[in-house]
């Protein structure tokens, strides 16, 4: 079914609204005070590292926790008054949640559908996450993957108008995480708002019209994938090393550079224009004498988005 | 109630819980009815044994020792002093005999089965001296229904086994639930949280009911334990009991993050009922002054209701104080639940 907005002012009708949000845990800031908003029918991503704030962010939108300070409005609607039409109308998917082990997936998705005065029917909800060959198996059987669209047919049980989903596809081997892309890509085209968080970037590339990048409680960068790569200027990244290697100061002088920093024993550059960067390059190693031992060239991505307002590289920290 | 509705789901998914789960259809099953069997095979009422006296070697001895064998209920042999010295503190015999003109009993105060050896021997001294018994008694022996050992112990178990199912069965679901944030994600939901909790009743009391009358049938079956009283009465006295212990339960469990902290907390509470309240030996063997406590505590105020219905047949009304005790440990705990439960 389609989601049904509040009519609204101005245009386009806003799914998520939120203003000066804050959030503290004894002494420990989780979130600095961040404003977003976010139309119907977007896919946001909330990037960043562990301990960004992103979970954080995303339970206060659930109505899971309460913010310290700041304005939340879903839908139009508030956690201080709506609590019981907001619950109806959202569905989550939480980080990990362990449904019953003994519960079978159709059981588990029935429970959930029960909750509900409206929604999908059980058979719809597992059939969108193509779980129907599982569907009488029990949940201990399942595999992770199986598992996270299990959670995602349980967050979909109600056809709620906003979907939350939380790192919905952290520990998965490449073919689930793409199998649940197909999931969420589905749901995109049917009009509904969802907000995932997650720490690769790639996830966020394929699926998300809007990026919110968060560091330290902070937003540090909002805009389309496309929009952030152009924002830090070089759209292309040459990545080679040199032997004998050579300083970064050598490399000065590339056309089109936007900046480099070492990587490994060589060097990444981020360049504007790779047809004048390459020839730049090339003749620049072979004037100091060097020889390249590794040379490949690819588009800017997220991760050197995250790189450039962050100074340090989301893998490393993801992984750390 | 049509199958969709959310109560009834929450019941269902508690009883596949348990019914799917071998483990704990062992320990409310099959473990009570294994202690009952080794228990009860252990202290089965057998005829009481033959107390044995140690007569000291001497000219009498020859002529005692097959005089008091004779006796019912006395085996005596010949030995030396310090060999029935020495018997005795083994515990082999139970008195040691010096013959003389003016025989000597060397007994231990603390024993029973000494002062009845003592009493049989000083019968036994006296008739073979001439004593002429003035009064003939006739005795008739009888075995009383409901007075075995086993008889006072299939109550103690039953109770024993509620209270260990209603902590253990509700707090270990909810904190599994809690820990693998299954709480949690049902908070999200527009679920009603006083459904979660009534499913959490209805599940335990039908499962109470199913243990009761199990029990009872299987007393009943392997050691013939009768049933004095109204086996309805005997089954809503186990209701209100498992309830409070649910109750108890939820403030055990409110707070515990983990299952070690849980299972720390859970033996806990059970540890002193169990020894206390009377499941294997009557509470009334500790002092005086632990009366008061033991009196007031949940599992004690079960058992003592369930001994009452099953081997007086007393009637429920004549139970309210026990009911009542049973009902503050319910209710109390589980209001301050209520406002202390960590849902997430």
């Amino acid at each position: 079914m389609d989601p049904s907005p509040r009519p609204a002012a101005s245009s386009p009708p806003l799914a998520i609204e939120v203003r000066g949000l804050v959030k503290r845990f004894e002494d420990v800031v989780a979130i600095a005070g961040t404003d977003f908003e976010v139309p119907v029918g977007q896919c946001v991503g909330l990037l960043g590292p562990n301990g960004a704030g992103k979970t954080t962010t995303v339970e206060i939108l659930e109505g899971l926790q309460h913010p310290t300070s700041g304005e939340v409005r879903l839908l139009g609607l508030r956690w201080d008054k709506d609590a019981t039409e907001l619950r109806e109308r959202i569905g989550i998917a939480l980080q990990e949640t362990r449904f019953h082990d003994r519960l079978s997936v159709e059981e588990t998705v029935r429970l959930f559908r029960s909750f509900y005065r409206k929604g999908l029917s059980v058979e719809e909800a597992i059939a969108l996450v193509k779980l129907e060959e599982k569907r009488n198996a029990y949940v201990v059987k399942l595999s992770g993957g199986q598992r996270q669209r299990l959670a995602l047919a349980v967050a979909l049980a109600a056809d709620p108008e906003i979907l939350f989903l939380d790192e919905p596809t952290t520990g998965l081997d490449p073919q689930s995480r793409r199998a649940l892309w197909d999931v969420i890509d589905g749901l995109k085209g049917k009009g509904r708002t969802v907000v995932l968080t997650t720490h690769y970037m790639e996830e966020a590339q394929v699926l998300c019209d809007q990026v919110i990048i968060m560091d330290h409680g902070r937003i540090v960068a909002r805009g389309t994938p496309a929009q952030l790569i152009a924002s830090i200027g070089g759209e292309q990244v040459i990545e080679f090393a040199t032997t004998p290697a050579l300083p970064a100061e050598a490399f000065a002088e590339v056309p089109t550079r936007v900046a480099s920093r070492p990587r490994g024993d060589g060097h990444t550059l981020s360049v504007k224009e790779l047809h004048r960067a390459l020839p730049g390059l090339l003749s620049l190693v072979a004037a100091r004498g060097a020889n390249l031992v590794h040379l490949s060239t690819r588009q800017a991505t997220l991760d050197d988005v995250f790189l450039a307002f962050t100074g340090r590289s989301l893998r490393e920290d993801a992984s750390a | 109630m049509n199958s969709h509705h959310p109560l009834w789901q929450l019941v269902l998914f508690r009883m596949r819980g348990f019914l799917r789960e071998p483990a704990a259809l062992f320990w409310v099953f099959a473990f009570p009815l294994l202690t009952a069997l080794a228990l009860g095979v252990a202290f089965r009422n057998r005829a009481l044994p033959e107390l044995a006296v140690a007569v000291v070697d001497g000219p009498e001895a020859e002529q005692l020792v097959p005089s008091l064998d004779a006796v019912d209920g006395l085996t005596a042999q010949r030995m030396t002093e310090a060999a029935g010295r020495d018997a005795l503190r083994r515990g082999k015999v139970a008195l040691v005999l010096i013959p003389g003109p003016q025989p000597e009993l060397i007994v231990d105060p603390a024993q029973a089965e000494g002062r009845t050896a003592r009493l049989l021997v000083v019968d036994t001294l006296e008739r073979l001296q001439g004593r002429v018994d003035r009064v003939v008694v006739q005795r008739r022996e009888v075995t009383a229904p409901g007075s075995r050992y086993i008889d006072f112990l299939i109550p103690g178990l039953l109770g024993f086994g509620l209270m260990s199912s209603s902590l253990w069965g509700l707090g270990w679901a909810l904190v599994q639930m809690r820990t693998g944030k299954l709480l949690k994600r049902l908070v999200a939901t527009p679920m009603k949280r006083s459904h979660f909790l009534l499913s959490f009743m209805i599940g335990r009391s039908m499962l109470a009911v199913v243990e009761i009358l199990f029990f009872v049938a299987f007393a009943r079956l392997i050691f013939d334990v009768r049933m004095f009283g109204s086996l309805l009465a005997f089954t809503v006295f186990g209701l209100w009991a498992s309830t409070a212990f649910g109750g108890l339960s939820l403030l055990v469990v409110s707070r515990a993050g983990n299952a070690e902290t849980a299972s720390g907390l859970m033996n806990l509470v059970t540890m002193p009922m169990t020894v206390l309240s009377g499941v294997f030996f009557s509470a009334s063997n500790f002092p005086d002054w632990l009366q008061p406590v033991i009196r007031f505590l949940p599992l004690t105020a079960l058992n003592d209701g369930l001994r009452a219905i099953m081997l007086d047949g007393t009637s429920l009304l004549a139970l309210w104080p026990q009911g009542l005790i049973l009902g503050v440990w319910g209710l109390i705990p589980f209001l301050i639940a209520l406002r202390y439960f960590k849902w997430m």
